[in-house]
């Protein structure tokens, strides 16, 4: 490397959270005048170790050098002082106000004027190439013009080191390569950025450097120009593991629910699935494999009814052949037609249970309209939940606790076990392990797959690929709301579906 | 989770995961005890008589006699009426402090077929259309806030509380309307002679019968959140509304429905007090209590058989503290005080429950 | 003839409680905290008010002196300021401090407000033994009600604009003031800022709850001058118990119709006076029941103004949107 002096340099940083290490003593180093992008699946600690740079958490040990002073940063403030600016992937913005009454707020820096402000905003957005019309209301903007707004908020409080956390995850590609212009133009100025990614396209694209970050170690150190798609895959997913999952064969595989041309927009406007066809099959495990956010929330959500559909078509298909369209229905409605579709959404405790409800009313939630009469059956939930808790092994103190109180595991358990004992047709989960330990993830593995020797047709959204690949029959990739790829199960490899999932892949 | 307070000694206030019902009820034990011990300072700086007279005196404001026992009652009975209709819609996390309007609109109904049918009709059917009336009358002025919030979201606090004034001025309108005799401002006893409309007296016991209405309604409201479908959808609803619609519940149907339970039974209240009790009309019938009840169910954490004891304690110290005051030459108002105390410190005591407040060693 | 000139002074007289009162709950909005106590706040800055120059007409009347103009304005204005000071800082306490539901904590104090200046009031009463249920503060009504030299001397317009005490001219620079306070300054930013979203505001820096604190006391203050207006001014210095009504309430409906805008206010403040009080000036016969349909005006047009703003859902005309919420930092 050069002999000049870092502007940023991390050195030898480790974080825990309780029993789990985010970051093992993980080292970077950024220049003046570079951009470098940090890689990693989700749960490698890259926003984990940005967060320690701007101030939000603390390291448990390492040093943390400023351009070349060893400094350390207790709040967001410490860092913006330091000239570090973060912008993070959930904006902080009033909407009812202006661009500038956003930029400016919380500072404190003599005559309040608001032209003044304007006027140096602008300046600002001229310098680096920015589109932004600092009297317009946040509520009246795009992701990307928010976006906007929060890195000028930086650069107005004359930040030059800037850090970005999956900037482009919101944004359309026009927006994206506007975005990287802007880039490339403070970069000439001098600054240093770091963004946070798992795209290589764009790694590719924009940064001098890529810093590989795997289950919270630093892997790796890479020009970007003296590299590839391929090596950086390699690094990021790892060699792929043994798990030894179970994978019975797949026994009178026909199709259930058959997605046609599938396209979803988010409130915002931003597609989030852009004509996804493909079919979900009886007695087999369709895994989805894709970079988080790449439309697997609105797949499954679109499936279950919770999402509003532009165009497309989903048809369930029962026993008998009968179809019936699922398109433009609400949950109740889907349940009236006498589709039995159990879906595990990624948001437990926001969508999927009560945290303030025990137990047996969380069992309840599906069962609840069933029996005649204006009253409630508890009897079944209650036993129920008794089920759950001894063959998944459920650690509570009790039926009548509410599951806030539960560890994550916990209430995975307490959710895949209610879905399951609905006897669904269509199993739907996201994320179905996420925070599980070994064992209780083989539980949920395990009962997926009784639930498809049953016959029901079972999706897996996933994010470990080694899961993914011993698991299930077939996989779907999907790359930015679009399908990158259709997989068989036993054949891929770890790198295929690596590759699709970044989009660089063959056929879609 | 770290709150590191500005001046540094680090207390940390932290949310309890738990806490044991007896510890929770210990701590509104102390709070109730601390409150009264200030109404007993306030009590004693305005009197200077012995504290152990003036708590006999409290005491006996409700169970002197039994006429003031049977008043105390009934006063309990329409108070705990109006909480009980609070509850379902608080629990659903819908802010109806339009109680007040709820109740008077529901006298209004009562009144008018009281006035306009009585004597016209047989007596039993006067009181079933009063009684389906008020019902109806209630149900619609709760209706309309949750449908214009199911709708478009609007505001139902200051949605409902401005129903409470349409509704008693359309009191006043009608009390103008019906005034007896004229000029005086006054609707009068309605039916004094004939009775019409007027619900039967059970016994000698002219609130008994209140009183029976409010402990069926307790029976029902209690059922009806804890073991019914819609009471289960209701909770769901006011926990989180994007799990309601997971597993299929119709988010602004239950909202209108309940909402249309909780109007109708302040509407009942509203039927209780015109035909059961005070058998006319005033634009102040209600009293207040349609805010009142919103601190009764509030203090009893909306648990039917809770407000029963919330109600209580409210009926009663305002009673005794309404006997202090006249036996002391005090303002009758001198109970609000004193209730108003009792309530801060008892909302006030929740945070305990909720939270813990720990020291920690120098946080980072 | 409908009488304007009669019409319009007693309407902006009417007025001037329901816009302090308004100003001062909309900057307490503005915090984000919904105080349904300001209408026992009102009651309060009253009959504190009240308290303090009836023991300084007292004092006089004891020694044989006449009115000191300055003290006999300065003494209830302090007091006032300091009851509802008092209640704008039991609510924060008990809202921002001890996390309480803040549409009970505002009912309780209503409940409690009221109370406290009925029973003070009725306990004066009792104290000067006199045989009407009022007291009478003529003096200090007299300072608060003087109107400009020349305010006799200029015909309509004098009576129109020059007819009323120092403290309704203070009540429209109030919220004049508050208005370009809300719009045009560094706090008025922040704070509109903490009650719109107070995450955001506190990862910007702002202290939330010294903001909570500060706008909630400086409103409980507005209001109970209000309170003091109706007495000392509007009703002569008579106070008598429950005579100030639901005005409250009616201040509070003023926030919602003004959209949140004290500017606004001003006018609106007048027409919901003007309606207060329509019925007086409108020949209705025999039909004396139609005046109650008039006092319902006012409360059915803001319904009106809260469905419409809510269906066109534009945002500047939407409650602050953490209103009512607590805010809590560690429950990110």
């Amino acid at each position: 490397m050069d002999n000049k002096q870092p502007a940023v340099s991390m050195r030898g940083i480790t974080k825990t959270f309780g029993k789990v290490v985010a970051n093992d003593h993980v080292s970077i180093d950024i220049y003046k005048g570079e951009i470098l992008s940090l890689l990693g699946e989700n749960g490698s600690g890259k926003t984990t170790l940005m967060n320690m740079l701007s101030g939000i958490y603390y390291p448990d040990s390492g040093h943390i050098y400023i351009n070349g002073r060893e400094e350390f940063i207790h709040s967001p403030k410490d860092a913006l002082d330091l000239g570090i600016g973060m912008v993070h992937q959930h904006f902080k913005l009033v909407d009812v106000m202006t661009a500038t009454e956003n930029i400016i707020l919380g500072l404190n820096e003599g005559k309040f004027d608001l032209k003044a402000a304007s006027k140096r905003i602008s300046e600002i957005c001229d310098r680096y190439g920015f589109e932004l019309d600092p009297n317009q209301k946040i509520y009246d903007m795009s992701v990307s013009q928010k976006q906007t707004v929060e890195i000028v908020k930086m650069l107005y409080r004359k930040a030059d080191i800037l850090i970005l956390d999956e900037p482009t995850a919101v944004l359309t590609p026009q927006e994206t390569e506007r975005l990287f212009d802007v880039l490339r133009n403070m970069k000439k100025d001098g600054k240093a950025i770091i963004i946070i990614t798992h795209k290589l396209n764009e790694v590719l694209e924009i940064s001098d450097w890529v810093d590989i970050l795997n289950k919270g170690k630093f892997i790796g150190n890479l020009k970007t120009s003296e590299t590839n798609t391929q090596e950086m895959t390699d690094m990021m997913v790892g060699h792929a593991v043994k798990l030894d999952i179970e994978r019975p064969e797949p026994k009178d595989a026909k199709p259930r629910i058959i997605v046609k041309g599938l396209t979803v927009s988010s409130a915002d406007g931003i597609r989030k699935l852009d004509d996804v066809s493909f079919d979900i099959r009886s007695g087999e495990i369709l895994g989805i494999a894709g970079i988080s956010g790449s439309g697997q929330r609105e797949l499954l959500e679109a499936i279950a009814g919770l999402q509003k559909i532009d165009t497309g078509e989903i048809t369930y298909i029962d026993d008998s052949g009968k179809k019936s369209n699922l398109v433009g229905e609400d949950p109740e409605a889907i349940a009236e037609m006498g589709v039995a579709l159990s879906f595990v959404p990624e948001d437990r405790l926001g969508m999927g249970l009560v945290g303030n409800m025990d137990l047996t009313d969380n069992m309840m939630l599906r069962s609840f309209r069933k029996g005649k009469g204006p009253f409630t059956d508890r009897k079944i939930p209650q036993n129920l939940a008794k089920e759950v808790v001894e063959e998944l092994s459920v650690d509570t103190p009790g039926l009548s606790t509410p599951v806030r109180r539960l560890s994550g595991g916990n209430v995975q358990k307490v959710l895949v076990g209610r879905e399951i004992a609905s006897n669904p047709t269509v199993l739907l989960t996201a994320y179905a392990v996420r925070g599980l330990d070994i064992n209780s993830s083989y539980v949920i593995y395990d009962l997926m797959n009784r639930q498809k020797e049953k016959g029901v047709a079972v999706v897996y959204v996933g994010e470990d690929l080694d899961v993914l690949l011993e698991l299930a029959d077939r996989i779907l990739v999907l790359c930015g709301g679009k399908v990158s790829g259709i997989l068989d199960g036993r054949t891929a490899n770890k790198n295929e579906v690596g590759l699709l999932m970044t989009s660089l892949g063959g056929a879609s | 989770m770290k709150n590191k307070t500005k001046n540094g000694t680090g207390l940390h206030i932290v949310k309890r995961a738990s806490i044991s019902w007896y510890k929770a009820m210990g701590i509104r034990a102390i709070a109730l005890v601390c409150a009264i011990l200030v109404c007993a300072i306030v009590t004693w700086a305005l009197t200077r008589e012995s504290p152990l007279e003036v708590m006999a005196t409290i005491f006996g404001g409700s169970f002197a006699s039994q006429r003031r026992f049977w008043v105390m009652m009934q006063d309990l009975s329409v108070l705990l009426l109006i909480s009980l209709a609070m509850a379902p819609a608080f629990r659903m996390k819908f802010w109806n402090i339009g109680g007040e309007g709820q109740v008077m609109i529901g006298c209004l109904a009562t009144a008018a077929c009281m006035i306009t049918l009585g004597n016209r009709l047989p007596n039993g059917l006067v009181i079933l259309l009063s009684l389906i009336s008020a019902v109806i009358a209630g149900g619609i002025w709760g209706l309309i806030p949750a449908v214009c919030k199911a709708k478009w979201n609007t505001n139902e606090t200051l949605f409902t509380l401005m129903m409470n004034y349409v509704a008693i001025q359309l009191c006043a309108y009608f009390i103008i309307l019906w005034e007896k005799p004229k000029g005086s401002g006054k609707v009068g006893i309605i039916n004094q002679s004939s009775h019409a409309g007027w619900l039967p007296v059970i016994g000698r016991y002219k609130y008994l019968l209140t009183v029976i209405v409010a402990a069926a309604v307790t029976i029902f409201i209690f059922c009806y959140m804890k073991y019914s479908k819609h009471g289960y959808e209701l909770a769901v609803v006011g926990e989180s509304q994007n799990t309601a619609r997971y597993v299929g519940i119709r988010v602004g149907r239950v909202i209108v429905r309940t909402m249309l339970l909780s109007g109708a039974v302040c509407g009942l209240t509203g039927f209780m007090l015109v035909a059961g009790s005070d058998h006319t009309i005033t634009t102040t019938l209600a009293n207040g209590r349609g805010f009142t009840a919103v601190l009764v169910a509030w203090m009893a954490k909306f648990n039917p058989f809770g407000m029963i004891f919330t109600s209580f304690l409210i009926t009663f110290m305002s009673k005794g503290a309404g006997e202090v005051a006249t036996n002391f030459n005090l303002n009758e108002s001198f109970s609000d005080i004193l209730t108003s105390i009792i309530i801060f410190f008892l909302i006030g005591c929740e945070f305990f429950i909720q939270y813990r407040i720990v020291r920690k060693k120098e946080a980072k | 003839m409908f009488n304007f000139v009669a019409f319009i002074p007693s309407a902006v007289k009417q007025s001037i409680p329901l816009l302090l009162g308004s100003t001062g709950e909309t900057l307490t909005e503005k915090s984000g905290n919904l105080n349904l106590g300001i209408p026992g706040i009102m009651y309060v800055g009253a009959i504190s008010g009240v308290i303090g120059s009836f023991f300084y007409e007292n004092h006089l009347t004891a020694v044989n002196a006449s009115i000191n103009p300055i003290l006999g304005i300065a003494i209830p204005i302090l007091c006032s300021l300091l009851g509802s000071l008092l209640m704008g800082l039991l609510y924060c306490f008990l809202t921002v401090n001890l996390r309480a539901n803040q549409n009970v904590t505002g009912l309780a104090m209503t409940t409690f407000g009221v109370g406290f200046g009925n029973f003070f009031g009725g306990s004066l009463i009792k104290l000067t033994g006199s045989d009407v249920p009022s007291i009478s503060l003529r003096a200090t009504s007299g300072c608060f009600q003087k109107t400009l030299p020349f305010a006799n001397k200029t015909g309509v317009v004098g009576k129109l604009l020059f007819s009323y005490g120092f403290l309704a001219y203070t009540a429209i620079i109030i919220a004049i003031l508050a208005a370009l306070f809300l719009r045009k300054t560094r706090l008025g930013l922040q704070l509109r800022a903490v009650g719109e979203n107070p995450g955001t505001a506190d990862a910007a820096g702002i202290n939330v709850s010294k903001y909570k604190y500060i706008a909630t006391c400086v409103g409980s203050m507005i209001a109970g001058l209000g309170g003091l207006y109706y007495v000392m001014d509007y009703a002569s210095g008579v106070w008598s118990n429950n005579a100030f009504g639901d005005r409250g309430w009616l201040a509070i409906a003023l926030v919602i119709f003004t959209v949140w805008r004290p500017d606004l206010s001003i006018f609106a403040s007048i027409l919901f006076g003007g309606l207060y009080i329509l019925y007086l000036y409108i020949p209705t016969g025999t039909n004396m029941a139609i005046k109650e349909i008039y006092k319902m005006f006012p409360y059915l047009v803001t319904i009106a103004v809260l469905i419409i703003m809510s269906m066109l859902n534009k945002k500047e005309n939407q409650p602050p949107a953490a209103l009512g919420l607590p805010y809590f930092r560690e429950d990110r």
